[in-house]
């Protein structure tokens, strides 16, 4: 790694428009050399059209960016030398092997035959393909190709890597594959911009997030502090006597924070407050004198996906119909700076990967 | 602008691997070889006993030759088609590497298809019954005009395949002007009972003045049932040909570029 600029990557105001649809509507992000920029967003938040014009695959209508100090749209051969660019779809050539397809890259950035050929047996080693190398790549799993594609875009040593998606669509033994591999990346010193849907992978991977929705940013922070966006912990707990729920369902909700929400085929309940221990133990108290069995009790922290929900404002289903009694309830107190939090179903779980 | 070494460089690293892809995929270097050596023997056994019989087979090969370039032209618009649609060109534009070269490599590989396409065209032209009269030198040029023109149509292709929005259109796109282009000349028949406006389309049609200059070159004169006709184009098929190749390289070249810088920076 050669003297690298303090920001390796930065934008400001880009927009582009597609037709009628506005795919960014002015991003500015910033990444420090050496670090990790999480880009979280659903599918259609413009997360490819901000690596695409990162890495000089697309004109931006406005705004302008950087990467490693050189200007994106004044000087795109130098982000190019110093920018490696894993897409959303591995690109990798399926009819040449690993092996060639590294070569291939190796030469094309200049380096010459040998060059190209140790850099490609050096990658090949450290992405674990060394036994598949002289395979045609067409034959390698979904892990395996996405590695390759990775080195692919390790191979000019860049100061700065940008992975679109890097592992969606891989299954999880691919996925832990691929996040180590962008663990050691990140451990030689390298900057790394991501984009990814699950916020489980921002949350291991990155050292801040970006929260983008229709081509806007509409959070940033680290995780930690994305999470203290969304307030308080959650309060999780069982009921398995379905009669008792509406019974259990009031004590919850006079709890003060939020109101409940109830996965009516499980009877767990999920409550988020903002005093911990102090109302898991008063809200047991209460349930154990109303005699109401309880299992499974939990006390969390919230989750990235908590975070995704109330900032974005997106709902994955609508929440199950409350029981009788609930709206009503003169304890329930909504906070406003948490539009979403109030009406989850167990649905949400599939937001995590 | 990159220099003209770092474009050529780069180029044939490209064709290399244009090359390595199509030797692993035989499938379609077959179909590409087999479509002249079809063309040969339906317009020399089915049209040609009715049009001179063998003088007609020693006429056609100049038409077969400029038309058989000519259809390799889709496969260079599938060929990057498909290298888009697979990310492959992404990848390489996100390389510092000249956007000339890109498509450069794929207008060479395709060049060198085109060679193998002759090799195997005259073999199939040799077995029923077409000789080269002319002298070595005189073949020679008649080679380096084939080829030059297959450069040519090459660029047309790579224009098609930039253009197209997916491999499916690219596929179709790059093959369906291939005939009205090839037979609206006079590759095969005399332009003579065409009407009117369509003979001067096919007589100025370039592949027409590849095909008679061709034929000169070879030594294989036109049998006696097909007027030629003394249009500017015919007489002076070997310059028109060479300028109409120069001119559509020049032309399409521009254009393939265009389309492929049109939404990329630089």
């Amino acid at each position: 790694m050669t003297a690298q600029h303090p920001v390796a990557i930065r934008a400001e105001g880009l927009t582009k428009r597609f037709g009628d649809k506005q795919a960014l509507a002015g991003v500015d992000l910033e990444a420090p050399a050496g670090t990790v920029l999480g880009v979280l967003g659903p599918n259609g938040a413009g997360k490819t059209t901000t690596v695409r014009v990162l890495s000089t695959l697309l004109r931006p209508d406005a705004g302008r960016a950087w990467v490693a100090g050189h200007d994106v749209l004044d000087d795109p051969e130098s982000v190019r030398a110093n920018l490696g660019l894993s897409g959303q779809y591995a690109a990798v050539d399926e009819k040449l092997t690993g092996r060639e397809n590294l070569y291939l890259v190796g030469r094309l950035y200049g380096m010459s035959r040998r060059a190209a050929r140790r850099r490609a047996g050096e990658l090949l080693g450290r992405f674990r393909l060394e036994e598949a190398a002289d395979r045609l790549s067409g034959t390698f799993s979904g892990g395996m190709r996405r590695r390759l594609d990775l080195a692919g875009a390790l191979v000019a040593r860049p100061s700065v890597v940008v992975l679109d998606e890097p592992t969606t669509g891989l299954d999880p033994r691919g996925r832990s594959d691929t996040w180590a591999s962008i663990r050691e990346l990140v451990d030689t010193g390298t900057t790394v911009l991501l984009t990814t849907q699950y916020l489980e992978e921002a949350d291991q991977l990155a050292d801040s997030i970006l929260v983008i929705d229709s081509g806007r940013v509409i959070a940033r922070g680290s995780a930690a502090e994305l999470k203290a966006r969304v307030g308080g912990e959650r309060l999780a707990l069982t009921v398995p006597d379905p009669s008792a729920r509406s019974r259990a369902y009031e004590v919850l909700g006079s709890l003060g924070a939020h109101v409940p929400d109830l996965d009516r085929r499980t009877g767990r309940f999920t409550v988020t407050t903002d005093h911990g221990a102090e109302t898991l133990e008063y809200a047991l108290g209460r349930l154990r004198r109303e005699q109401i069995a309880v299992r499974e009790v939990e006390l969390a922290p919230p989750t990235l996906d908590d975070a995704f929900l109330a900032l974005t404002g997106q709902e994955t289903a609508p929440a199950a119909p409350a029981p009788a009694g609930a709206d009503t309830d003169p304890h329930t107190l909504t906070l406003a700076a948490v539009p979403a939090a109030g009406t989850r179903s167990d649905e949400e779980t599939a937001w995590r990967p | 602008m990159a220099s003209v070494n770092r474009v050529a460089r780069d180029a044939s690293i490209i064709a290399w691997r244009n090359l390595l892809n199509l030797r692993r995929t035989p499938g379609s270097v077959i179909a590409a070889l087999v479509q002249p050596v079809m063309f040969v023997l339906l317009l020399a056994y089915v049209f040609g006993g009715s049009l001179g019989g063998g003088d007609y087979r020693t006429f056609l090969m100049g038409g077969i030759f400029a038309q058989a370039v000519t259809f390799n032209a889709a496969f260079t618009a599938l060929g990057l088609a498909h290298d888009m649609d697979k990310g492959i060109v992404d990848r390489f534009r996100s390389l510092p590497m000249p956007r000339m070269a890109v498509i450069l490599g794929r207008t060479l590989s395709d060049l060198i298809m085109s060679t193998v396409t002759l090799v195997v065209t005259s073999l199939c032209g040799l077995l029923v019954g077409w000789r080269i009269a002319g002298t070595l030198g005189e073949a020679l040029a008649a080679y380096l005009l084939i080829l030059l023109f297959a450069f040519a149509m090459s660029w047309v292709g790579a224009t098609i395949g930039l253009m197209a929005r997916s491999v499916e259109v690219a596929q179709s796109a790059g093959l369906i002007w291939l005939f009205p282009v090839t037979f609206v000349s006079s590759s095969f028949v005399s332009t003579a009972t065409m009407p009117g406006p369509l003979r001067t389309v096919a007589e100025w049609n370039p592949i027409s003045a590849v095909a008679t200059a061709v034929r000169r070159l070879f030594g294989n004169p036109p049998p006696g049932g097909i007027p030629v006709g003394d249009a500017w184009p015919v007489v002076h098929a070997l310059p028109y040909a060479l300028l109409s190749a120069a001119a559509i390289t020049a032309a399409f070249m521009l254009l393939a570029l265009r389309r492929f810088r049109a939404v990329t920076v630089g």
